[in-house]
């Protein structure tokens, strides 16, 4: 192979190389060059209850993401967690009084953070901290409250499914034909 | 050296003969990069003998790694789609078949590849030169062969097999892509767009090229040392490339955890 055919060769090597790091780059990690919209803002909301939130986890404003989460420490003074959340610049509408909850994506799904939206004019901006908050939905105190009934609603639904069962007893008694 | 006494005493003078030949080998191998690299020479003449390496040992590597690549990610798309299926979430493969191919299996296997490949024929070709007494030939000339036929192809690798990872990985997931996507029937859309909201490229794709160059460096200097302390005999080149083989197959395995624990081990 002559020395031209060579370096063509070697040329186009290089050449498939750089393109796969772009290709790398903006198709599969989807970055943008630049900042869209105007940078973003930092605010903090402490939760009594951040089990499975994550940092870089999301948050998200009627299902649309707005930003992520940063950090998740523990606040001593307050017996909480306090999370700093970064939103995007271009979302700067949202109410102070607005409530960051905790959801679920899904049953098994991950956890993120979501806006319930506040009626102040005031909006959030750097530096606000969000006095609302809801935590994350632990499954086995739910279970616990229901199975133990230490909470009254819990009695109650076993007491009017008890009388469901009876009544559907009854039903099948006086019209045996009524499970054909 | 002194013969070695029998008993414990025996046994310790052993155990201090074998780990002051590694130590000597160890600064043997780094004295013989320095040398190799310090004052390397510039363009001109030794622009084209790069150029020469970077086709043999890049190039010529490159149906092996797109094969192997293109089969990786579609086995990885396969395999995690009959697993996440499971858990109906099989749009989260494309995030499974990026990930582990960026941060893992393109710079591992890519260096595998290249070791086995490019690494075992630089030690066979310099161990030959070595036999052939065509590296003395040079120094008789006034070529310094350590610039001449050492440098070139040290450059060569730390160049070429970055490029060669990356070029795995990007089969790899079209791959995955073709299999998960076209065969399997996972949405297109949610295919790359978990993808893409997985992937970061400050962290992933450029941990894993860093990973890249790491083993590049390693498997090229391997295989370069290795040819040019051989023993100038057909037993000692085929010797010395089974040692190339399977020292930077273990260097780089061992590397990988150790990088992999420093970059991705606090999450």
């Amino acid at each position: 192979m002559n020395n031209r055919a060579l370096e063509i060769t070697v040329g186009l090597f290089v050449l498939a190389g750089i393109l796969a790091l772009a290709l790398l780059a903006f198709r599969v990690s989807g970055l943008t060059l630049g900042d869209t919209g105007q940078g973003s803002y930092k605010v903090t909301a402490y939760f009594d209850n951040v089990d499975g939130l994550k940092v870089r986890s999301r948050v998200a404003f009627a299902g649309v993401t707005i930003g992520k989460v940063t950090a998740i420490e523990m606040a001593p003074k307050q017996y909480q967690a306090k999370v700093t959340l970064e939103l995007n610049g271009d979302v700067n509408y949202l109410p102070e009084d607005s409530t960051a909850i905790i959801y679920t994506a899904g049953l098994l799904g991950e956890k993120y953070v979501g806006f319930s939206l506040g009626g102040e004019e005031e909006v959030l901006k750097e530096g606000s901290v969000i006095k609302d908050t809801q935590s994350t939905l632990v499954l086995e105190d739910l279970i616990n409250k229901f199975v133990m009934g230490s909470d009254d609603s819990g009695k109650e639904v076993a007491k009017q499914l008890q009388t469901m069962n009876d009544t559907l007893k009854e039903l099948v008694k006086t019209n045996p034909n009524i499970t054909n | 050296m002194e013969s070695t006494s029998k008993g414990l005493l025996g046994r310790i003078q052993l155990l201090g003969r074998s780990a002051i030949d590694i130590i000597a080998s160890l600064g043997n191998a780094a004295i013989f990069l320095a040398m190799s690299l310090i004052g390397r020479p510039g363009p001109g003449k030794h622009f084209q003998l790069l150029v020469k390496q970077i086709y043999f040992v890049g190039v010529l590597s490159l149906p092996i790694i797109v094969v192997s690549g293109l089969f990786i990610g579609m086995i990885m798309a396969l395999q995690g789609y009959n697993i996440l299926i499971s858990y109906a979430s099989a749009e989260a493969v494309g995030q499974v078949v990026a990930l582990s191919l960026l941060r893992e299996l393109g710079p591992v296997v890519t260096g595998l590849l290249f070791a086995g490949r490019a690494g075992s024929a630089l030690t066979a070709e310099i161990g030959n030169m070595k036999a052939s007494e065509q590296l003395s030939g040079l120094e008789t000339f006034g070529v310094d062969p350590l610039k001449y036929v050492i440098a070139p192809r040290l450059i060569a690798g730390f160049i070429s097999m970055p490029l060669l990872a990356t070029i795995f990985v990007v089969v790899g997931i079209w791959g995955g892509a073709m299999v998960a996507v076209d065969w399997l029937g996972v949405f297109d859309g949610s295919y790359w767009g978990n993808m893409q909201s997985s992937v970061r490229f400050g962290y992933d794709v450029c941990n894993g090229l860093i990973k890249g160059v790491v083993f590049a460096f390693v498997a090229t200097w391997i295989a370069v040392y290795q040819g040019y302390s051989c023993e100038a005999t057909s037993v000692g080149i085929s010797r010395a490339t089974t040692k190339t083989v399977v020292y930077s197959s273990l260097a780089i395995l061992g590397l990988d955890f150790i990088l992999t624990a420093l970059m991705f081990g606090e999450i």
